[in-house]
């Protein structure tokens, strides 16, 4: 008798892979918007997969900064340039071929791999439970410093996405 | 089946998989960068999963840190996307053929 999280892993997992594929090739749209409104699906289905794997502060951070944030950036700079002539073009077929089988080359070599070396069988030791208490203590006792080195990064990012979008460049 | 590392692995393959499909296949720049985003995202999986599996919160760290230094980086390519429009008025890859011998 299958547990209701094994059954939920296998669906959450088959709808982070439909809503990935439907952001890359979808057969009924090119729109970037399309593309970009499934990949906050597939964002929000791998939270669920994070909630399964008992990192629900990752899940949190995945929804509020990647679904939240990032792609409401990638949208807004989408719809600002309104990319309209993008819709009337067709997929490049050789472009389609060959990456298809660049991507099924990879999905193998990575797939054989796991199959290969990974135990098939859970180890029966403990779980990381991966409560929010451990993961902020390791955060600000032993991982400080690339904590603080982040704050720096993101500071210079911002500071550089404004320059370079200013429209004089001097 | 219960799911277990394996099960995991494989999901996170089969979506990098994914990601490469749209960057090499795709012509849209904007859509190229999402199967960046979604090739990121796969490697974030493995790492939350080998993280639970072995009992080490340091993956998840590292997690933290790649979803952090991602944001960043969609900040500064996103600017730089909107660059290019202004001076080609195109986002489209095939267009650009500057650096074309």
């Amino acid at each position: 008798m299958p547990q209701f999280t094994d059954l939920l892993f296998y669906a959450l997992a088959g709808l982070t892979l439909l809503f990935g594929f439907l952001t890359v090739l979808n057969p009924l749209s090119r729109s970037p918007v399309t593309s970009a409104m499934f990949l906050v699906l597939t964002i929000l289905s791998m939270a669920g997969l994070f909630v399964l794997l008992h990192a629900f502060f990752l899940a949190a951070v995945q929804i509020l900064v990647y679904a939240g944030a990032v792609m409401v950036v990638f949208l807004f700079v989408i719809m600002l340039l309104d990319l309209k002539e993008d819709e009337r073009r067709h997929f490049n077929q050789v472009a389609v071929g060959l990456g298809g089988l660049s991507a099924l080359a990879i999905a193998g070599t990575l797939v054989a791999a796991v199959v290969k070396s990974v135990p098939a069988v859970a180890p029966a030791g403990r779980l990381a439970e991966g409560e929010t208490k451990a993961l902020g203590r390791l955060l600000f006792e032993s991982h400080i410093l690339p904590f603080e080195i982040l704050s720096l990064l993101l500071l210079v990012a911002t500071v550089g996405a404004i320059l370079i979008t200013k429209k004089d460049l001097r | 089946m219960i799911p277990g590392l394996h099960h995991y692995l494989i999901v996170s393959a089969l979506l990098f998989s994914l990601g490469l499909l749209g960057v090499v296949a795709r012509r849209n720049l904007f859509v190229v960068y999402m199967g960046l985003e979604l090739m990121l995202n796969a490697a974030n999986l493995a790492l939350v999963a080998f993280s639970r599996f072995h009992n080490n919160l340091n993956g998840q760290v590292m997690v933290f840190f790649i979803i952090t230094v991602a944001a960043a980086e969609v900040a500064v390519g996103l600017a730089l996307l909107v660059a290019l429009y202004r001076k080609r008025q195109t986002a489209h890859v095939e267009d650009l053929t500057t650096l074309k011998l």
